[in-house]
Formats: C-alpha cells, sequence, structure tokens
C-alpha cells in the first residue's frame, strides 16, 4: 500500500511544482546576493545570509532558513491536508477502503508518503542550493561556524544533515495537524488552510511576551534553534527541547487522527 | 449471501436506515429498489464497511460486519454511488493502483485480469489519456470494470448503468447475466424499475428507510388469472363472454376467469375478430407503486 502511496505521490504534478518553487526561492535570493553584493549585516535579516557572500557552503543552511518559516509549512499542508480529504473527495476513498485496504493501514501509507515528500523537500533544496551557492560564491575549505571558530568541510557536511533532519522533524509537526484535520472535512483546502491557521497563531504568541507561559510549549517556539547547530560546540538544548515537543504534538495528533479515521462513516 | 438483521443507521435525528431485514441468497439477481433519499446508498455502505450501523447487525457472505468484512472483500466487486478514479491518471492505471492496494492480488496474473475486465466492459482500447478526459459512460465503465478485477463471487452494484447510453445499458445488462451465469451473486440497487424487471430475480423494496417488500420477482408478477383482449368487435365480444368481462376501455376487455388458450378458440368459433391477446401480468412498476403509495406518497415527494 505504502509503494501505491508513493506511486500516486510522485506522478502528481503538484508534488514536482512545489518542490521546484523550494528551490528557486533561494535561487532568486542568491542572485539577488551576488548581482549587489549586499549582504544582510550579521544578526539582521535570514539567518547565515551575511556570511554566505564569503562563503557558498554555508548557502544550504541559509536556503533552509528561507523556505523553514512560511513556503516549507505551506508546502508540507498542502500534501498532508490533501491525504484523507481529497480521496474523500474524489470518491476515491471508499473503493480503497473496500477493495479492503484497512484504515489504520491507510493512513500509516499516507503518512510514509508525506514524510517521503519531506524529505525530498528538504533534502532537494539542501541539494541545489549547495551547488548555487558554491558556483555563484565559490568554496571555502575554511568554515567559520556562528560561534567564530572554524569547522572542517566533515563537520559541516554532518551539521548540515541534522539540520535536514531537524527541520523534516519540525514539518512532520506541519503534517499531523493537516492529516489530522483532513480526517475531519472532506475539503483539502480547508485541512491545509486549517494547519496553516494553527501555525500562525502559535508563531503570534511565542512572539508575545503576555504568552511567556505557554510559549515554550508551541509547536513553532523552537523551529529556527537549527541554526544552534552551527555554534561550535553545538549547542543542543533548544534543538532538544524542539526535538521533543514536535514529538508530542506528532504522537498526540497522529492519535487524533487515527481514532477519527477509524470510526468515521464514509459519506462521500 | 448478505443477510441484515433489524440493521439501522441514524444521522443526527434523521433515521437514514430502518430496522431493514435483507436477505439475499447465493445466486440471486437482487434488485434494491426505492427512491433517491430512501436509504439504499447508505445501506449498501453499511455492507461495506464504509458507515457504521447504529444497531442490527449485517452478514456478508458469512463474515460479521464490519469486523469479519476485510476476509471477504477481496471477493466482493462493488460500484458505490457512481464510479471514482484518479483524474490525472489514466485507466489502466487506475486499475493497476487499485488493485495492487489491496490484499490478495496477484502481480504475476494482475496485467491480464485488467485487460480482461477492461473487455468485458468494452473499454479495450482505450489509450493512455487521463480519466479527466472522459465520458460520464466511459467513467461508469471504467468503475464496473474495477468491481471485476478480481472475478468477485459476489457484486454490489449502485446505479450501474447511470451514465450510459441505450446500447451500453443493454452491453452491462447482458455482462451481468453473464457472470451471474458463471455464478456471481448480484446485488443491483437502483432507482429504475424497468431496469430491475429486466435484470433480476428477486427484488427488495425500500421506502423511507424501511424495508416494505421482499420478493421474488416471478411471484410479483404472477399471471393475475384474466386476460386482455383488444378486439374490433366489442359488442359482440360483450354477447358472447357476458359477466366474465371484468373491464371495457375502449376497444380493450379484461377477461376474469379465462385463460389464452380457452378464449382464442371461443372467440374464434364466435366470429370476434381479435387484435391481441395475452394474460395479465402486473408489472413491477405496478406492484411498488401499490405498496409505497399505500397511505404513504412520500415516493412522489421524494423524488429526485
Amino acid at each position: 500500500m505504502i509503494r501505491v502511496e508513493l506511486r500516486k505521490l510522485l506522478r502528481r504534478p503538484r508534488t514536482w511544482v512545489s518542490i521546484g518553487m523550494l528551490c528557486i526561492l533561494p535561487l532568486i535570493v542568491a542572485l539577488l546576493l551576488k548581482i549587489s553584493g549586499l549582504a544582510p549585516r550579521p544578526g539582521e535579516g535570514p539567518a547565515f545570509l551575511s556570511a554566505v557572500l564569503a562563503n557558498g557552503a554555508l548557502f544550504p543552511a541559509a536556503a533552509l532558513g528561507i523556505v523553514l518559516p512560511l513556503f516549507l509549512p505551506v508546502a508540507v499542508a498542502v500534501i498532508a491536508g490533501d491525504s484523507i480529504a481529497g480521496e474523500a473527495a474524489a470518491g476515491t476513498l471508499r473503493y480503497l477502503l473496500t477493495r479492503p485496504v484497512g484504515r489504520t493501514r491507510l493512513l500509516v501509507a499516507k503518512l510514509g508518503a508525506i514524510l517521503l515528500f519531506l524529505l525530498l523537500a528538504v533534502s532537494s533544496v539542501a541539494a541545489t542550493s549547495y551547488v548555487i551557492g558554491v558556483t555563484l560564491f565559490g568554496y571555502q575549505p575554511v568554515i567559520t561556524s556562528l560561534s567564530g571558530t572554524a569547522i572542517t568541510p566533515t563537520q559541516l557536511l554532518e551539521r548540515t544533515v541534522l539540520v535536514v533532519l531537524y527541520i523534516a522533524w519540525s514539518m512532520v509537526g506541519v503534517a499531523s495537524v493537516a492529516l489530522a484535520l483532513s480526517t475531519f472535512t472532506v475539503s483539502s483546502l480547508a485541512a491545509t488552510l486549517g494547519a496553516l491557521a494553527s501555525l500562525v497563531l502559535s508563531q503570534v504568541l511565542v512572539s508575545l511576551d503576555a504568552a511567556g507561559a505557554v510559549s515554550p510549549y508551541l509547536p513553532t517556539r523552537y523551529w529556527l534553534s537549527w541554526v544552534d547547530l552551527f555554534r561550535d560546540p553545538i549547542l543542543w538544548h533548544n534543538v532538544q527541547r524542539g526535538v521533543v515537543i514536535q514529538g508530542v504534538y506528532v504522537v498526540l495528533l497522529l492519535g487524533v487522527s487515527w481514532a477519527r479515521f477509524m470510526t468515521k462513516d464514509i459519506t462521500t | 449471501m448478505i443477510i441484515t438483521e433489524s440493521l439501522t443507521k441514524h444521522f443526527g435525528s434523521t433515521v437514514a436506515v430502518d430496522s431493514v431485514d435483507l436477505e439475499v441468497r447465493e445466486g440471486d439477481r437482487y434488485g434494491f429498489l426505492g427512491p433517491n433519499g430512501s436509504g439504499k446508498t447508505t445501506t449498501v455502505r453499511m455492507l461495506l464497511g464504509l458507515v457504521f450501523a447504529t444497531s442490527g447487525r449485517a452478514r456478508v457472505m458469512g463474515a460479521e460486519v464490519p469486523q469479519g468484512l476485510q476476509h471477504v472483500l477481496p471477493n466482493v466487486g462493488s460500484l458505490v454511488e457512481g464510479p471514482a478514479a484518479y483524474g490525472n491518471l489514466h485507466g489502466r492505471l487506475n486499475l493497476e493502483l487499485l488493485d495492487a492496494a489491496g490484499p490478495r492480488s496477484s502481480t504475476t496474473t494482475r496485467r491480464r485480469r485488467i485487460e480482461d475486465a477492461l473487455e468485458r466492459v468494452g473499454l479495450s482500447a482505450i489509450d493512455r489519456r487521463p480519466v479527466r478526459a472522459y465520458s460520464l459512460g466511459m467513467r461508469q465503465r471504467l468503475g464496473i470494470a474495477a468491481a471485476l478485477l478480481r472475478q468477485p463471487s459476489l457484486l454490489i452494484l449502485d446505479e450501474p448503468t447511470n451514465g450510459l447510453d441505450p446500447q451500453g445499458i443493454r452491453e452491462i445488462r447482458d455482462l451481468l447475466l453473464t457472470m451471474n451465469r458463471e455464478g456471481t451473486t448480484l446485488f443491483v440497487s437502483s432507482h429504475l424499475l424497468a431496469e430491475v424487471e429486466q435484470l433480476c430475480t428477486r427484488v427488495g423494496v425500500l421506502d423511507a428507510g424501511r424495508l416494505v417488500l421482499q420478493e421474488d420477482l416471478a411471484t410479483l408478477t404472477a399471471a393475475t388469472g384474466r386476460v386482455l383482449v383488444r378486439t374490433p368487435d366489442v359488442p359482440e365480444a360483450l354477447t358472447l363472454l357476458g359477466r366474465r368481462v371484468e373491464r371495457v376501455d375502449g376497444d380493450r376487455l379484461t377477461v376474469a376467469g379465462a385463460s389464452v388458450s380457452t378464449l382464442v378458440p371461443d372467440l374464434v368459433a364466435a366470429r370476434v375478430r381479435v387484435d391481441d391477446v395475452r394474460e395479465e401480468r402486473p408489472s413491477l412498476e405496478d406492484v411498488v407503486l401499490s405498496i409505497t403509495s399505500n397511505g404513504d406518497d412520500r415516493i412522489a415527494g421524494l423524488g429526485p
């Protein structure tokens, strides 16, 4: 079943268009930087962008920083929000379930396809932006971490992989919200927008001092903590908290999705 | 093949299906009738485990619904409320993905089974156009092909001839009759009485969620013992037959207590010319309308 889901995912133009868009966005930023030579001052603008002019090898990190706050969540919410609601609206859900495909199996397969999409999207951004960065800004074997000390190219690769995984895991949280909503409605659009609305809410609260008491438990609170993976030594504290909190949300929301889907009357 | 006991489904405060006791026997061609909104589709959805019953029980091919369904559904082909397919993929790929999604699907026979099914529904020449470009009739045929993929022993079809032209309706009817001869039990829901009359051996009639009739078609449409005669010589016929004529309507006479084989020689001997003579049989439409209109005119009120 998971293979069937993957084939459906990979045959949808939407999948490739959204990955393409995610890759093009950093390219636009890189071109503007190259042409103007105007990098944001350190500490301002998207993380890492200030360092990119000096070393193209840091551009994957900067690119992920660019797509993370908005574009990546949108792409993920579109795919995940469509997963059950889209099948229900098209009527194909009833034929899958009477084929029969067990409801749990279907949900797991959908989740698997979403995870693959996530990894594909995040690694595509990292890979293309590495090529873009090195081509436009050149490659320096001596890499400076955010803490000012030098790290080796191997360390940089390791850390970039960690960042890819951390960001993908943060996106699994978004996917869980969209998937859970997708089991409640037959409108993919409602599920997608609902998931995005919850992220916006979380972001608003994170930046609100009055919400300080709940802020450590919000899903987007530690999204940007991947930057700590580029410090030397790595600052694990926030990254760890981020992983755990996403995990709690993921487990909770997948539980809700499962409970809802198992007992749902399929009337479309 | 299908047995339900007091099967009931509430959606909120509406009662969609109300204490229905179905009995579909092996080899039946069962016609499940009722006006739109009478609960046919909800019943079908419950039988397939898509909708969960509020109360009552159902068994399909010996399996308890819904717990045991996973074991029997591979042998059940179904079409529920119209066909559905992935619009961006072509027809063969749709069948391939559906087949690969579930259990008991041999990859070695898949290609042949798909071609067989397409052949049977008259789509063997479809190209790689996406399903989104199909006509309604082609989608319907593709939906039926999907139901046939694994030589099902039970076919549950909801409005199988929807969207087909008269030619297509006949083709599908012939296909279903052939499959029934080969051992497939048919459960066909429809609101088209004439269609069910031509296809089925047994009917169940649903009205506002209740099963108001379940009977063999032959019993329902058995001869009434009256003969219908059409003649240009009405006065002569009346003289000959006297009080046996129950009704006169223009040149048509309804004659009681007679059979065609005894009546015709009498008429001919008395030089009464005969245009047409046949046994009176109620049509399915007469039967269904008479029971569903009995103190309940909902059938007229609930139409599309």
